[in-house]
């Protein structure tokens, strides 16, 4: 039951073999037994959880059903949950208790989910390894003494180590996908605008996209299915007809063109990465896919142009915790100006600081040209890149990050190098459109390795289907941590 | 690769870094308190950074129209219509302080 | 040597709608505090802006009303500064492109019709405020008016002087009510202007400005800005400069002072909100709310003079506000009278006796078409213009119709002939001494004559006929 897909479990409760009550006491139970050490959850409440089952339970006996009715979900602690704690990673929000739920939140209310508990994240979602949260980092299911990547790391760490059926995560600039690489499960970052922002708190705000993870394409599409819908209170959120991302899982591949980008591949990616990625996709050229090279030049500016972007709108975007209306108030200060100075010294950890800083840079008066205006005209050369790859090939393939989890402390002293970690995932955030990571296979050391599918904006379908097929053909995805056994 | 796509000076030479004066400045912009220690500490880290985008100061981007969004898109308009509830009590449970339906600051000097 | 003023006003209008610009939350003046600030209002994580359809309706409305261009695609842009009454940390503002571009404003100035261009009118969220009463030493923040939405509208450096200033604002008043965006009411801060006030010698460039705040009166208006010039001048004679700052006006001391200058200086770090999509509008919008706009108060006051030849000064009066203009008009067409006759008594009776009682045209207790009928009894005869004056008087106390009160009082006008004729013999007859001074060459003592014959008849006799019957007889 821990490992079974989302479909079975479903088919479980359906057929009256395991109630959610019972399904979420599992999960809660090894949640129980394994957390203490991964770190992967900064708020459980069992007896909120099993009510929910309780309802979800009722909810079925009284007729209704539906894929995701009684299945424990985690979130992660950036969506608003309204009356749990939802903190964001910070101390800031050590004890904000949202007064709303997220869209996100409500979507899977709706479905029918239990939410098993709130994970842990990057603080602000700021990170790639999950070391910056104020609730302690989380560890690698895989590797302990490694990271889990971030900043939707407690999300992955939940799925990788089977304490959750699956979590939701977001995506700024590889925040959904890197974790889901470094811990051999699956997630996507959504076409820009597919997932309401309401409710999920806000790091860069043109950038920032929900998305699901889990252990499986099939898994992925169910959670899509829930997660996805226009919201009005969103103003970027797209107005389009719903969608069903499982419709095309079992389509052939015969005809698929794939894209592999020169700048993908080569120097500065790990051999046994390199290679993995390669081997998974000799495969679709098995299965009648064609592979064709593509460029998109201007690779190597999408993190210099990220990190003016990203803490530029941050930097606004995190005023709004002044320690007035909520969050932490310093205890003691002299004027007003004093209270907010340490209040955020004292509420924001030392990266979101920095990145506030940084934001707060390049915005200011006589560098906003030559950085924020200049990184957003290069942000569209990037988005033309990708425009005129699609020209010649349906999906494009390669590395979600250039090396597996790395060693916790690894990078703390060059925040930089970890920038970089990102160079293959943040093209894709900074010209809004989808891209998943999905399994294919470990390195020397035992750590696993995320093969990146990238779409045209909205073709979430053909992407779950082209790693499906794959799924279907390989186990890389069912496979279980050895230090977090079944 | 061709980073220069005509003849271009960059019209612009942003510091290559940050000294700590001007860290402090950002930091009182930024309402962030930060010691000597603190600012000396990060500007190591924030110069790192400064150094990763300066890359970007290569590229020609002249006729390139800036890109704010991640689809060009246009604003949608909310019917004018009051539909809040009041929730003000839902929202000062969490506040650190309120005196009277009000949230309580410092004095605020005019 | 004389010195020149030079004035430009930005002003802040809030716009009539329900609710807030992004949010749901009422605009309603005066309700409890916090009350009205919904999670957007109130800046809590996670929640975003979504624009108001009527927020943009009325922006538009301005721009067509001052001549302007609707931009066909504007942008919102976030002006980041720390303030407690600033709940999310920057204002929603448009800053590099806004909605409404390059329009113009006429005012009547001493030396006759000027143009005020208007540079632009951009949208933008209100502020809360903060409340300084003793909170423990502390400042109470209320979010109700956080978020309302407002339209500031911004000239040029146009206006040559503190009086040309206030026609402008005046002006600018009247036009906002009159397209129904804003209800103009100054003391709840629904119109609030800023001057920017610089002097010069005539033909040199511009001087530094400051900027004068908190004029919540037109009277105000007009002191600060002299008060300011003054101050600059006088600055500038003694061997100082002027330096660029904000100032503000204090009318217990008719003066103006530094705000304490910020920390730091200010910097905005304007950047387009991510949040907000650029706002478009395309042209069939446009002609949409151009077609519901009523006739502008400058065409009216034109069309006021060319088709019933009033003056510009009695025009000018008239469409001081919308609801004035359409009384008048409605009080034209009822009355059927000269157009110039209903002007008069709009702008005479009428206007002292609303001024006397406090109150506002549209609750006048007169309405237009009982004046009219008024004006009508003038117009045909019924009762002379004197006459109609104590007829009104009734009218506004609420005793009836003019026609009931002519009746009643027995105020109708004695125009037979027979009956004066009858009268004037009987005023001759009592007073031969008038009489023969008359004919004596004295034409004073035919005035007493006429006093008489209309004291007789308690003013009710035609005077015209009174004077021609007279003549007659002393001729005779």
């Amino acid at each position: 039951m821990l490992n079974a897909p989302l479909t079975e479990l479903s088919a479980a409760l359906a057929g009256g073999k395991v109630s959610s009550v019972e399904l979420t006491q599992l999960f809660l139970d090894r949640i129980e037994k394994l957390d203490g050490e991964l770190n992967a959850f900064i708020t459980v409440d069992p007896a909120r959880a099993l009510g929910e089952a309780r309802a979800a339970d009722a909810r079925r006996a009284a007729g209704e059903s539906g894929p995701l009715l009684g299945i424990p979900v985690a979130h992660k602690d950036i969506f608003c949950t309204e009356g749990m704690t939802t903190t964001c990673g910070s101390k800031m929000l050590a004890n904000f208790v949202a007064p709303y739920d997220a869209h996100v939140v409500e979507q899977f209310r709706r479905a029918g989910a239990v939410l098993l508990g709130k994970t842990n994240m990057d603080e602000f979602a700021m990170g790639s390894s999950n070391e910056s949260s104020f609730f302690g980092p989380v560890r690698n299911p895989w590797r302990k003494s490694a990271v889990p990547g971030g900043s939707s790391g407690g999300s992955a760490a939940a799925v990788a180590a089977r304490l959750a059926p699956a979590a939701t995560g977001t995506d700024t600039g590889g925040s959904i996908r890197q974790p889901a690489s470094l811990t051999g499960i699956c997630g996507l970052k959504p076409t820009y605008g597919l997932v309401s922002r309401y409710g999920m708190i806000a790091f860069a705000s043109s950038l920032d996209q929900g998305g699901p993870m889990g252990r499986s394409a099939a898994d992925l599409a169910t959670l899509l299915n829930a997660m996805t819908g226009f919201d009005a209170r969103d103003s970027t959120s797209l107005e389009r007809a719903k969608e069903d991302y499982a419709r095309d899982l079992d389509a052939p591949l015969a005809g698929l063109r794939i894209g592999l980008p020169r700048e993908y591949f080569g120097e500065g990616v790990d051999a046994d990465v390199d290679a993995r990625v390669r081997e998974a996709i000799r495969w679709y050229e098995s299965q009648g896919a064609k592979t064709v090279e593509i460029t998109l030049p201007n690779t190597h500016l999408a993190v210099p142009v990220y990190y003016v972007l990203a803490p530029a709108e941050a930097s606004s975007n995190l005023s709004r915790f002044d320690g007035v209306r909520y969050g932490h108030r310093a205890a003691e200060y002299s004027d007003l100006y004093d209270m907010y100075c340490k209040s955020r010294a004292e509420g924001f950890g030392a990266e979101v600081k920095r990145r506030i800083l940084v934001g707060t840079y390049v915005l200011s008066h006589g560098y906003y040209d030559a950085y924020y205006l200049q990184a957003q005209k290069i942000r569209r050369l990037i988005a033309r890149d990708f425009a005129a790859a699609f020209g010649q090939c349906d999906l494009v393939m390669g590395p979600v990050a250039p090396s597996t989890a790395f060693e916790a402390g690894a990078m703390s002293s060059d925040p930089v190098q970890m920038y970089l970690n990102d160079i293959f995932t943040i093209p894709t955030s900074l010209a809004g459109l989808p891209g998943m990571s999905i399994p294919c296979g470990f390195d020397s050391k035992g750590l696993p390795v995320g093969l990146q599918v990238i779409g045209n904006h909205f073709a979430e379908a053909r992407m779950l289907n082209a790693a499906h097929q794959y799924q279907k053909a390989t186990d890389w995805h069912l496979r279980v941590p050895a230090g977090t056994p079944l | 690769m061709a980073l220069f796509s005509g003849p271009f000076r960059p019209l612009f030479a942003p510091p290559m870094s940050l000294d700590l004066e001007q860290i402090r400045r950002i930091a009182r912009l930024a309402r962030i308190a930060v010691s000597d220690e603190e600012a000396a500490a990060t500007a190591g880290k924030l110069n790192s950074l400064l150094g990763l985008i300066e890359e970007m100061q290569a590229v020609d981007t002249s006729g390139i129209e800036p890109m704010s969004h991640a689809m060009d898109l246009v604003q949608r308009l909310r019917e004018d219509k009051a539909v809040e509830p009041d929730r003000r009590e839902a929202f000062q449970a969490i506040a650190p302080a309120v005196e009277d339906g009000l949230y309580l600051v410092p004095r605020v000097v005019e | 040597m004389t010195w020149e003023i030079v004035v430009g006003l930005e002003t802040h209008t809030q716009l009539l709608t329900e609710s807030k610009i992004f949010s749901g939350a009422s605009t309603a003046f005066g309700a409890a505090p916090n009350t009205q600030a919904s999670a957007v209002d109130i800046a809590l994580p996670g929640v975003l802006p979504v624009l108001n359809a009527k927020a943009v309706e009325f922006a538009i409305r301005l721009g067509l009303a001052i001549g302007a261009t609707i931009a066909p695609r504007s942008v919102f842009a976030r002006k980041n500064y720390f303030y407690p009454d600033l709940p999310k940390g920057y204002q929603i503002s448009q800053y590099e492109l806004p909605v409404v571009q390059n329009g113009s404003l006429k005012i009547a100035t001493e030396g006759g019709e000027k143009t005020i261009r208007i540079l632009r009118a951009h949208l933008e969220e209100d502020a809360g405020k903060s409340l300084h009463e003793d909170f423990k030493g502390m400042s109470g923040i209320d979010l109700n008016r956080a978020g309302t939405p407002l339209l500031e509208i911004v000239t040029e450096p146009d206006m040559r002087g503190a009086k040309e200033a206030v026609a402008y604002a005046r002006a600018l008043h009247t036009l906002v009510r009159w397209i129904g965006i804003c209800d103009g009411n100054m003391q709840e801060g629904s119109f609030r202007c800023d001057a920017n006030v610089s002097v010069r010698r005539p033909g040199e460039p511009l001087g530094t400005r400051c900027e004068i705040k908190n004029l919540n009166s037109f009277r105000f208006m007009e002191q600060a800005i002299e008060y300011e010039a003054r101050r600059q001048v006088e600055l500038i004679e003694d061997g100082g400069k002027v330096v660029q700052e904000t100032r503000l006006y204090d009318p217990d001391r008719n003066e103006t002072r530094s705000m304490r200058s910020k920390e730091d200086a200010q910097d905005y770090r304007y950047f387009p909100d991510p949040d907000l999509l650029p706002l478009v509008i395309a042209a069939a919008e446009v002609e949409r709310v151009r077609a519901t706009l009523p006739e502008l108060p400058q065409a009216k006051k034109e069309r006021f003079v060319g088709q019933f030849g009033l003056t510009p000064y009695d025009a000018e009066l008239l469409t001081g506000a919308r609801e004035s203009a359409d009384y008048f008009e409605s009080l034209v067409r009822e009355s059927g009278a000269e157009a110039k006759l209903c002007a008069n008594w709009q702008n005479g009776e009428l206007a002292a006796a609303l001024n006397r009682d406090g109150l506002e045209i549209a609750r006048s207790p007169v309405p237009a078409p009982s004046l009219g009928a008024l004006v009508k009894r003038i117009a045909d005869g019924t009762i002379s213009g004197k006459i109609a004056k104590e007829v009104f008087e009734a009218m506004w106390r609420g005793e009836g119709s003019p026609d009931a009160i002519i009746e009643a009082r027995g105020l109708k006008q004695i125009s037979d002939s027979g009956a004066i004729e009858k009268l004037v013999d009987e005023v001759l007859a009592a007073n031969a001494k008038q009489v023969e001074d008359y004919r004596a060459g004295k034409e004073k003592a035919f005035n007493s004559l006429v006093g008489q014959v209309m004291k007789a008849t308690k003013g009710k006799a035609n005077p015209g006929q009174v004077n021609e019957i007279l003549k007659k007889k002393l001729a005779g």
